[in-house]
């Protein structure tokens, strides 16, 4: 493992020494290096990316010179994607730079196996109908693929690939793995140790909230048949049992307690979005399984059998007022039952691997170290292809955008965005690019968007004038504070899916700058 | 209309925005060539606040939004870890100024652009400096330094008879935060939308451990840190200050941390974590800080121009577990001592300007400390520079009325400290002062002093 650099301190504290290398192994593609495409990838490269392509085929103009950073006075009338190229060589060294002259659109067309060779292509500014060529490309070529687009004050970014697995999603608020309502014997045993009336005051209020509630929830279950509070009306006798039981008001342990109660009444076993992962049919594992699942097919062994309806153990306590001591035993208590429940999940791993023909020491230890700590975690991300969500949209959904009070601009932009490319297929030029032609263009946007919808199967949905108006005020223009917003959020995106950390966006996002209440479309 | 893209214009992109009527647009949109050529005169000049993640774009961001006047302040030099995401800086550039290299490399890039540096804290400047912009962007990492500045453009703005703010005075600023994938933009007009005060409760306080932890109960890799943080290094270096920015002193922590982790048998301290703790580093990096600068400086042009509707108010973002972004509309606090009309102070002609500092640090609500007392403008006493102090020392024993050239009735700033979380802040309060029994007070209306 390379030694971590000073410079990433600050990116190394989100995504580790893991992440990082994930992106300095990367080989990242950029399509169109206007200010959305610039900047998407000035992020990248100040990240560390290992090595970057930018494909462009035009020229600096003056008019470049306004709205992108990368190009100056000297740019002019030079290949755009060298220019661009230089000037993000320059922002970090350790990323391998180079550049293609030559239009997107003639590279998808005539040499589709170029693509093969990046991890990640993001392809900024392309019209639908390249859009849809690029995505059956990189879907077959495996090839992770984003898609950007900045529209005058409007703009989308939309992920696609035909999976996306997640062991590391680090959610921000996740219920801690306590068991506190199903306490392991050892665990069980150690809650035993202790005494809830213990007469040293010192004692009684080091005595760690775990203890109190695995004591507790035990004395409730034991006078309720076995059942746990549910009610509203239990959990509030519950919490005052918890309060009856503090010798002063002072004692933080007994408070966690009662903070920390709705822990006990939380349901056991897995919860529903775990449920639908082990129960996806890619769970039925073969020979072109991927690590993922088939640690996915042994984690739904491990619940069936071993685990009696639990994953495996995540193993960290959240810090609790305690004495030194009581809180490292808590802590061993909870590894070694981790390390246990690893163990069976290794062993059910190497056989699940032996069944379908692979080699049983093919998934390193750390990486099903790192799948049972975050087995409760687990994500699956899956993106409709292009050409599915252009020709049949999921129209109930439309409509309902549509129609929404929080999602009728956002839907209105995204039809309006389609219907742009449509309108520069039928005219030659995007509505308004020209000031001449504004009068004429704008009912002629309006009567592309409302046919667009009709051959969608949405009639009877109408889009809002201003923004009709707007869409044609806008003219194409691609404005560096659009395009520096939407090229921020589709370069958030590359460093997920590149570091296989966090969770990416789901749908498509649909920028809107105007009130900037934009809305993620799922169609 | 002119055929603006047939031209080879640098302002191709931005023409469209600026020069054609719109329908979703702010009250006072005129397009036009002369609202573009507006943004480029001497009277439209932005202030960028930090020269960090955000400045540095936000200045980009500016620039290529068709404004040439901006002036950037920042008092620190740039840091090897500034590199991954403050992109105007390279490696040869660490130790120096960051204001100055980010001014510098805008104007490199985007020939016509003005960029001003200030290398120093934004309390070294006079409260006239920041009347002098139309707008200020707001790009920093401390709540203390947001409140202070918060202060500033809130202390220009004046109420009419009826408390409305005169829209004249209203100092706009838009500002941006972020934290690893997750940040917010805002816009604020005193007086019209909450200020950084109204709202304070957004930025709740660090969680700080208990002393007693610390020294008795440790359980965690951090408690170890700042056991040798903040009570070990005391105990053995009495007197030296811990200066977190020397790798000496920080090595010493860590050793110490490890040496207690070990005794304890915790985990997990680590030479990072104990920088991480110490220095209470937030994670950051470029596309986060990208999002956040331009959605600010979006606005920025909106609130100058017109072109577009603006954000109200406030805009959280949140790419860490999918991506959520939602506009909320917070309301101001009308009690709000920073913003509202100013706290009401009534006195009797004969106080002089001793006895007016001693009432204020004895007001509950100001508990004002160290003040510095300035009447339109005027300073009347300064605490620093000492050459000021010795100039104005005199007025200390003059009565506040003469000071304030007889007028009975009038607003009075004043910088100092106060205690906010049993801390001592540098604050600055707009004062409504009203003398007592002086001719045309009575009939004045003094209702509505928060
Ligand atoms: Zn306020």
């Amino acid at each position: 493992m390379a030694e971590p650099k000073v410079k990433y301190d600050r990116q190394l504290r989100i995504w580790g020494q893991q992440g990082q290398d994930a992106l300095e192994k990367s080989s990242i593609c950029l399509l169109n290096c206007g200010p959305t495409g610039s900047e998407t990838f000035k992020n990248l490269v100040l990240g560390g990316v290992g090595s970057i392509t930018i494909v462009d085929g035009s020229k600096v103009e003056a008019g470049d010179l306004g709205n992108n950073f990368m190009v100056d006075e000297s740019s002019i009338g030079q290949s755009k994607a060298k220019c661009v190229c230089s000037f993000l060589q320059e922002l970090n060294d350790a990323v391998k730079a180079k550049f293609i002259e030559e239009y997107p659109e003639a590279l998808i067309e005539t040499n589709p196996s170029f693509f093969s060779q990046f991890t990640l292509v993001v392809a900024t500014q392309l019209v639908e109908d390249a859009m849809i060529r690029l995505d059956r490309i990189c879907r077959e070529a495996n090839v992770m693929l984003i898609f950007a687009r900045s529209y005058g004050l409007t703009g989308f970014v939309r992920i696609s690939l035909k999976e996306h697995t997640v062991i590391e999603s680090k959610p921000e608020h996740f219920l801690d793995d306590l068991r506190l309502n199903n306490p392991w014997p050892e665990l069980r045993r150690f809650a035993e140790g202790f005494d809830l009336n213990v007469q040293d005051p010192v004692v009684h209020k080091h005595i760690p909230y775990v203890v109190i509630l695995v004591k507790m929830a035990d004395e409730w279950a034991k006078s309720h048949g076995g059942r746990f509070p549910s009610t509203r009306e239990e959990k509030k006798e519950f919490k005052e049992l918890l309060k009856a039981g503090m010798f002063a008001q002072d004692e933080d342990n007994y408070r966690e307690a009662i903070d920390a109660s709705f822990k006990v009444f939380a349901p056991k076993g897995i919860s529903s979005d775990l449920e639908q992962i082990i129960n996806d049919c890619a769970a039925e594992v073969g020979n072109n399984s991927s690590d993922f699942w088939v640690m996915v097919a042994a984690l739904k062994e491990f619940i069936a059998n071993e685990g009696a309806g639990e994953a495996p153990l995540e193993g960290s306590i959240p810090d609790m007022t305690s004495s030194t001591e009581q809180y490292v035993n808590l802590q061993n208590i909870y590894q070694s039952k981790a390390e246990a429940d690893f163990l069976v999940m290794e062993q059910l791993v190497r056989s699940t691997l032996k069944k379908i023909g692979k080699d049983p020491n093919s998934i390193p230890k750390g990486t099903i170290k790192s799948f049972c700590k975050n087995a409760r975690k687990l994500k699956v991300c899956r993106y409709r292809p292009l050409v599915d969500e252009f020709n049949s949209p999921n129209i109930p959904e439309l409509q309902k955008y549509l129609a929404d009070e929080d999602y009728s601009t956002a839907g209105g932009i995204y039809i309006l965005l389609r219907a742009v490319d449509r309108f520069a297929a039928n005219y030659n030029t995007f509505p308004g690019q020209f000031d001449s032609a504004m009068d004429e263009d704008i009912p002629r946007l309006k009567s592309t968007a409302t046919g667009l919808l009709g051959d969608l199967g949405c009639n009877g949905a109408t889009l809002a004038e201003d923004l009709i108006h707007e869409m044609c005020r806008f003219g194409a223009a691609e404005l560096h504070a659009i395009a520096a917003l939407v090229g921020g959020i589709a370069s958030q995106e590359v460093i997920k899916l590149i570091t296989r950390q966090f969770v990416p966006m789901s749908g498509t996002f649909i920028f809107n700058g105007i009130d900037h209440k934009s809305q993620l479309l799922t169609l | 209309m002119a055929d603006t893209s047939s031209q080879p214009s640098r302002s191709r992109d931005l023409d469209k925005l600026l020069l054609r009527p719109g329908n979703l647009v702010g009250a006072t949109f005129e397009p036009g060539p002369e609202l573009r050529d507006a943004l480029q005169e001497d009277f439209v000049k932005v202030l960028v606040v930090g020269a960090g993640g955000l400045g540095c774009e936000l200045l980009k961001d500016l620039a290529l939004s068709g404004f040439r006047n901006l002036e950037v302040i920042d008092m620190d030099r740039i840091e090897v870890t500034n590199l991954n995401r403050q992109f105007l800086f390279r490696l040869e550039d660490v130790g120096k100024p960051k204001a100055e290299v980010a001014a510098k490399r805008v104007k490199e890039r985007i020939s016509g652009v003005n960029i001003v540096p200030h290398f120093c804290r934004i309390e070294d400047k006079d409260i006239s400096f920041y009347s002098d912009f139309s707008i200020i962007a707001l790009g920093l990492d401390s709540i203390e330094a947001r409140s202070y500045i918060n202060g500033v453009a809130c202390s220009f703005l004046e109420y009419d008879s009826n408390d409305n703010p005169i829209e004249e005075t209203i100092k706009p600023m838009v500002d941006g935060g972020t934290e690893g994938f997750k940040g917010h933009a805002r816009v604020i007009l005193p007086g019209v939308t909450p200020c950084f005060e109204c709202t304070i409760w957004l930025f709740p306080p660090q969680v700080k451990f208990p002393l007693c932890t610390l020294a008795e109960t440790p359980r965690t890799a951090a408690h170890c840190i700042e056991y040798a943080h903040l009570i070990k290094w005391n105990e053995v270096h009495g007197g030296v200050a811990f200066d977190p920015d020397d790798p000496k002193h920080m090595k010493w922590v860590y050793d110490e941390a490890v040496k207690r982790a070990e005794l304890f048998g915790i985990p997990g301290v680590t030479y990072s974590l104990t920088q991480g703790v110490v220095k209470n580093i937030i994670p950051a990096i470029a596309s986060t800080n990208a999002i956040i600068s331009s959605a600010c400086a979006l606005e920025t042009l909106k609130i100058v121009t017109g072109c577009s509707k603006t954000l109200s108010n406030y805009l959280t973002y949140n790419g860490a577990e999918g991506l959520h972004t939602k506009v909320t509309e917070f309301e101001r606090d009308k009690d709000c001592l920073v913003c509202g009309p100013g706290v009401l102070i009534e006195l009797d002609t004969s106080v002089t300007l001793k006895k007016f500092m001693d009432i204020l640090e004895e007001h509950p609500k100001l508990q004002l400390s160290r003040a510095s007392v300035t009447h339109r403008g005027k300073n009347l006493y300064m605490q620093a520079p000492p050459i000021l102090e010795e100039m104005t020392r005199s007025n200390l024993s003059l009565p506040l009325l003469d000071l304030m050239d007889k007028v009975p009735k009038d607003v009075l700033h004043v910088n100092g400290t106060t205690v906010k979380k049993d801390e001592k802040v540098t604050c600055l309060r707009k004062l409504r002062v009203v003398f007592k029994g002086v001719d045309g007070v009575a009939d004045m209306d003094t209702a509505g002093g928060a």
